[in-house]
């Protein structure tokens, strides 16, 4: 039997060929897309709009912003049955195909928010690289670290008031170059899947604006709570310390923390808003002009699908963290589920589309139901299967983890 | 000329080269490359003389290796029940590679509906296969190019360049792509293109006992297809996706999906 048959069950009137061929890492992709542009769209409304309470978060976004870009495309190449073929996309680009462009776009975008990254830590890997110069017999783990930061530092050791001016200016400028990008770069995958004529439930006009929306939310959703475990263990290590220095930095850090997530949350509200209006509008749209199509989307959606839909994605993922959100006295201990359950709408909502736009039939008189495979019985069953997709979602982290040791967000304060 | 303009002419010269490449691809029609070979395979089914043996399956299937048991068919044929009630049942088990051994309609997960005889008001048969369209969605969306369209309007498929993306199987409207179960790599069918390019006629054509399916040049004044497509009534699948389909039907009712 064919791989897809694994994990498709058919029921009633579906033509021979057709599977669930876009599985669980086609689910990944516009998530972690989504999470990348949403990151850096945070971290631009401190760099671009000088929305000051932002500080320390757009410092940390973008860095993070940077990590989950170079995880992206890992999930269509898991998912590509040649993987090694994959670079002649670049060799041969057949530019009337939705995702010809994407190492292009990925690359474009990938390059400005590397040079913005260095901008912003120029003054830091010149400190750094000075101080280690001075410094005799270094360590071996000292001396790599000097070689990367001298390098990273490109020759620009000025650090002149007047050239960290320069700096300043530059990043403002790649934050406002950068935004569009980012929506493009989502956008774009929203246009894979809007563009495909031939599916009833992708094709609409909306489907990249839709994507860009909750990309926002979502990508601000896990800056925020990130922001929050750090800001935690800050105050961990801080109230071991106990003495009478320690308690006030650790009112300080508290008042900073509860300024960054209040602002942060008003930006998270207004997205979900404008993220949930836009999907609720394409629902009505498709009822109410009910095309030929629209009997078995009815079904799917308010049927098969109804749980994935209605009590996963709108109500667990939309509604209760909403809520969660407006009560009035907002406390960190209850913005923490309101975040994990914003992720999952979205996460949910990436699944709905893409799962859920395979779940029926050419036919428009058959379903197809997808089985998730938990445990792997091969490289490819792990690869399209919740190993490869836990994979996916952990290594940005671990991204994360070794870029810190050169951009220092966790730690330090750093440059405005 | 120093070497600053020479380096400035060369930017602008190679920006404006691509631009105008560019511009080319993305918006120039397919029909503006004209077509000079004097073929246009087509096809035509006529829907009156199937009886759902599955010969033709079963000879692709061989033809075209295939996997015997993959549940993958570059064609297959589908049976449309309708009752008193005006209902459709349809189903194509096992692609109809064995024929329909059986009167009843299969649901799929394992369960099956028997209408009655005397309940029945119309049945028929009807042969599935790539429609080689005019203007193939699948063809598209492929980001390589390992999809294409020849001169004779056949859409083939590059199997050292395909990188497995699927984007072409999700594009088709009609079903027809499927992942090669051994290659994985995009396969459909291509009218038996290695056959009718020496003049043979499709392994499904050949073996269909009564003369359901037939292969012909629509350029060829003297070709009975074309003869038939031309004068007669046909019908083609899902002409509302703009693909231009060129499988031609006689017979197709508005049942058949
Ligand atoms: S029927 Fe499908 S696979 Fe065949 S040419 Fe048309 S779009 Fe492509
Ligand atoms: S699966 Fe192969 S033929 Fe189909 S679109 Fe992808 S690269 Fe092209």
């Amino acid at each position: 039997m064919v791989l897809e048959s694994l994990w498709t069950v058919k029921e009633f009137f579906v033509y021979p060929n057709e599977y669930i061929y876009w599985a669980i890492q086609i689910v990944m992709y516009p998530f972690m897309t989504g999470l990348v542009a949403g990151a850096f769209v945070l971290s631009s409304l401190y760099h671009l709009f000088g929305i000051k309470p932002l500080k320390e978060i757009a410092r940390f976004a973008l860095v993070f912003s940077f990590a989950l870009l170079m995880v992206a495309p890992l999930p269509l190449l898991l998912h590509l049955a040649q993987p090694q073929r994959s670079l002649y996309v670049g060799l041969t680009p057949h530019f009337t195909s939705a995702i010809a462009a994407f190492g292009v776009v990925l690359f474009v975008y990938g390059s400005v928010v590397a040079a913005e990254l260095w901008f912003l830590f120029r003054k830091h890997l010149v400190e750094v690289s000075i101080e280690l110069k001075s410094k005799t017999n270094k360590s071996l783990a000292e001396k790599i670290k000097y070689m990367v930061h001298t390098i990273l530092t490109l020759g620009a050791m000025d650090v002149s008031d007047a050239s960290l001016k320069l700096d300043a200016k530059a990043i403002k400028v790649l934050a406002g170059v950068g935004v569009p990008i980012a929506c493009f770069l989502h956008g774009y995958a929203g246009f894979i899947f809007g563009s495909v004529k031939a599916n009833a439930l992708w094709m609409t006009p909306l489907m990249p604006v839709i994507f860009i929306m909750s990309a926002i939310v979502s990508g601000v959703a896990l800056c925020m709570l990130i922001y929050i475990i750090i800001m935690g263990m800050k105050k961990f290590i801080v109230s071991r310390k106990n003495d009478s220095a320690a308690l006030s930095t650790l009112k300080e850090i508290n008042s900073e923390e509860i300024s960054t997530v209040q602002t942060s949350v008003k930006y998270l509200i207004f997205f979900m808003i404008f993220s949930i209006s836009l999907e609720l509008l394409d629902l009505v749209f498709r009822g109410y002009t009910a095309v030929k199509s629209w009997d078995i989307l009815r079904n799917v959606i308010y049927g098969t699908d109804f749980i994935n839909i209605f009590l996963l994605q709108y109500l667990m993922g939309n509604l209760v963290p909403f809520i969660l959100l407006l009560l009035p006295g907002l406390k960190i201990r209850r913005l923490i589920p309101a975040l994990l359950l914003v992720l999952f709408g979205v996460f949910m909502m990436r699944w709905n589309v893409v799962i859920g736009g395979q779940s029926f039939s050419l036919t428009f008189s058959g379903y197809m139901d997808y089985q998730l495979p938990i445990i792997p019985h091969g490289l490819e069953t792990f690869k399209e299967g919740l190993g490869g997709a836990l994979l996916i979602a952990v290594l940005p982290f671990i991204l994360f983890w070794i870029l810190n040791k050169i951009f220092p967000v966790l730690q330090t304060k750093g440059p405005d | 000329m120093n070497r600053r303009d020479f380096i400035k002419l060369t930017i602008k010269g190679t920006a404006a080269v691509m631009l105008v490449n560019g511009l080319d691809i993305i918006f120039q029609p397919p029909d503006v490359h004209a077509r000079t070979s004097p073929r246009r395979f087509v096809f035509l089914v006529d829907i009156y003389k199937c009886i759902g043996c599955g010969f033709c399956v079963k000879a692709c299937k061989l033809e075209n290796e295939i996997p015997f048991d993959a549940g993958v068919s570059r064609t297959w044929v589908e049976r449309y029940v309708v009752n008193g009630e005006g209902e459709v049942f349809a189903d194509t088990p096992k692609e109809a590679r064995y024929g329909f051994t059986t009167g009843r309609i299969d649901l799929g997960r394992g369960k099956f509906k028997d209408i009655p005889q005397e309940k029945t008001k119309k049945a028929f048969f009807v042969p599935k296969l790539c429609n080689q369209c005019e203007k193939p969605s699948c063809v598209q969306v492929c980001p390589v190019g390992a999809t294409y369209q020849n001169a004779d309007g056949v859409v083939l498929i590059d199997r050292k360049w395909c990188i497995g993306c699927g984007y072409c199987i999700m594009a088709c409207p009609y079903g027809m792509r499927f992942f090669h179960p051994v290659h994985r790599v995009a396969d459909k069918c291509n009218f038996c293109y290695h056959r009718i390019n020496q003049g043979l006629r499709p392994a499904c054509v050949q073996a269909c006992p009564t003369g359901a399916r037939l292969i012909g040049n629509i350029k060829d004044p003297g070709d009975p297809v074309e003869k038939i497509i031309r004068t007669q009534q046909v019908a083609v699948h899902k002409p509302e996706y703009g693909t231009n389909p060129q499988v031609y039907y006689v017979g197709l009712g508005e049942e058949v999906r």
